[in-house]
């Protein structure tokens, strides 16, 4: 293939014809994002000014979807419920994760298996998991109620899923065990980030433990800390899974998630343009999220 | 009379040892379900809806939970099938396309370029829950519904972002004179790409091949809302069906089954590529 190249071009046309071959190679992932994702973004503001039902003809009905939602007692349940849940989980995942990516900081025998071991959860699904979970609580033949019973904690294996303290504890100890391993890695990176002289420097200066972490470890931290609270509040806002697995909503239809009651609005009762009008909420909701999480990386980067 | 010298070594000890123990009970608790699982998979059908005390086959290891599995829904073989192949499809048509994408952003120049790539990584801040109703609805449309290739391009779509991401970052990383050394020696366009820049890209495609697999493998919503009939649903939605007893009496030892068979591909993608998925969490992190 030697010596088969070099001609000579004029740079105008070359570097036209390189325009084309540019918007050429993006073009299949830009088709996909405008038909799959664009123009549904779209679609979605106009189908919530609809009446639309699965069969028959859409009705342009203007904002009343939008107004049907105050006057709807089991959407403002759900969105009680999802901030409850998300505020929940996020101290939970929290509480747990600082404490293991501490337990895994330092280089030392055995350290990488254990961060391996505690990340294996992360990468199974949340569906997979959530089976698994309602297995292990299942009152029967259930694996947590037995062992409770074995162990002498409880007198009769307890239903677990058939209240909703315990349903509810079920479900964050099973997200917990499911996300505290990605939490972790976040957190870890953070840790390692922090220079060694500076904690030794605060170590002679006299500064206890606690000292160093509260006025050291976790101003160093803010970045890594925002991003990680970001990551598990955007997610839990928009748990489905482990509240349609786990209970199906219940007990008394007290675990439905927003997205969960969209999913019932759009596609079990086909009012798919009240659905698509809850989306838009849940959108807005998801953006303010973001607005705060962009503030709160800039916060982070003014300190030195 | 103990020196200072062992004194030290004795309190080292047992630190250490107190670390180990800590470090064990943590272990104990992240995989003690996977284990249970997985062990009370193999239990006889008899045992399957006695209490789990202990949890392992106490008459012999059995298959019965698995077998049982294929009776539901239009049985697991097919339901596995329809599950690779959304997940390796996916693969594929992710690293294609980002591929592509990458190399255009990183290496050419054309209007709106930013504006374009922008769209893209947009995809990350509006979450696909909120747009599955109009999906559905495009989909119908364009003849995709209830079709395991129209959840294909929506899983695809959704790995975009992430993917074009990686792939532009992997190539800006490719020194110029290498790609000016190739085109000296007349290698052009996708022969360039697939024959001097592939080979150098390829911790990049790794990356992106694992995510775009273990998000396929197990994703539910989507999957759950998109596909209607029973033969096409993959894994976890078939699992969920048998879980609500929506195909039949709940069998506690299928549903053990069913979640072994959906947790094994994801673990050993893990294990043998974790520096791969590493990688791609952090690049994904920073972002």
């Amino acid at each position: 293939m030697i010596g088969s190249g070099l001609q000579r071009q004029s740079s105008a046309p070359r570097r036209r014809r390189s325009q084309w071959r540019g918007l050429a190679y993006i073009a299949p992932a830009m088709a996909l994002v405008i038909v799959f994702f664009i123009m549904p973004v779209i679609f979605t503001g106009w189908m919530s000014l609809h009446n639309w039902p699965l069969m028959g003809a859409s009705r342009w009905i203007g904002f009343n979807n939008y107004f049907r939602m105050y006057n709807d007692g089991r959407f403002m349940t759900a969105l009680n419920f999802t901030a409850y849940y998300t505020v929940i989980v996020t101290v939970a995942i929290f509480v747990v994760a600082f404490p293991l990516a501490v337990f895994v900081e330092k280089e030392r025998q055995f350290v990488s298996a254990y961060r391996t071991i505690i990340f294996l959860p992360v990468v199974v699904g949340l569906a997979t998991a959530s089976l698994l979970w309602v297995w292990l609580a299942n009152v029967d033949s259930g694996f947590i109620g037995p062992a409770l019973k074995g162990l002498g904690l409880v007198e009769k294996s307890p239903n677990l899923l058939a209240t909703f303290d315990t349903a509810f504890l079920t479900v964050v100890v099973m997200v917990v065990w499911k996300i505290a391993g990605f939490t972790m890695i976040i957190l870890l990176t953070g840790l390692q980030a922090i220079p060694a002289e500076l904690t030794e420097a605060a170590r002679i200066d006299g500064a206890g433990r606690w000292q160093r972490f509260v006025h050291l470890t976790l101003p160093l931290m803010r970045k890594t800390i925002a991003l990680a609270l970001i990551v598990s509040v955007t997610g839990s806002v928009l748990a489905f899974d482990q509240f349609y697995i786990m209970t199906a909503g219940g007990p008394q239809n007290k675990m439905i998630s927003v997205v969960y009651y969209i999913f019932n609005q759009s596609f079990v009762s086909f009012n798919l343009g009240y659905g698509a009008a809850l989306s838009i909420v849940l959108l807005a909701i998801l953006v303010a999220i973001s607005i705060i999480q962009l503030w709160l990386l800039r916060v982070g980067e003014d300190r030195p | 009379m103990i020196s200072a010298k062992e004194r030290r070594a004795r309190k080292r000890l047992r630190s250490k040892s107190a670390y180990h123990l800590t470090g064990i009970a943590i272990a104990i608790f992240f995989l003690a379900p996977f284990a249970v699982t997985l062990l009370a998979s193999f239990r006889h059908g008899t045992e399957a809806s006695l209490p789990p005390l202990p949890p392992w086959p106490t008459t012999g290891v059995s298959f019965d939970s698995y077998r049982l599995l294929d009776t539901f829904g239009a049985g697991i073989w097919r339901h596995m099938v329809n599950s690779l192949l959304v997940s390796l499809a996916t693969v594929v048509l992710t690293v294609v396309v980002s591929l592509l994408a990458g190399y255009g952003f990183s290496r050419y120049r054309f209007p709106l370029k930013n504006v374009l790539f922008v769209l893209i990584i947009m995809t990350l801040m509006i979450p696909f829950q909120s747009i599955l109703t109009p999906l559905f609805i495009i989909l119908a449309k364009l003849g995709l519904n209830n079709s395991l290739l129209g959840l294909t391009l929506v899983y695809v779509t959704l790995q975009l972002p992430f993917s074009v991401f990686m792939m532009r970052n992997a190539f800006d990383a490719v020194p110029k004179e290498i790609e000016e050394a190739a085109r000296i020696d007349g290698a052009r366009d996708l022969k360039l790409l697939v024959r001097v820049l592939l080979p150098l890209v390829l911790p990049g495609v790794a990356t992106v091949a694992i995510f775009a697999f273990l998000n396929a493998w197990n994703e539910f919503l989507a999957a759950l809302v998109l596909l209607s009939s029973n033969e096409k649903y993959t894994l976890p939605v078939l699992m969920t069906a048998v879980r609500a007893g929506r195909l039949g009496a709940i069998n506690w030892g299928a549903v053990q089954a069913g979640v072994v068979v959906m947790t094994i591909p994801c673990l050993i993608v893990f294990l043998l590529l974790q520096r791969y998925y590493m990688r791609g969490l952090m690049a994904g992190a920073v972002k």
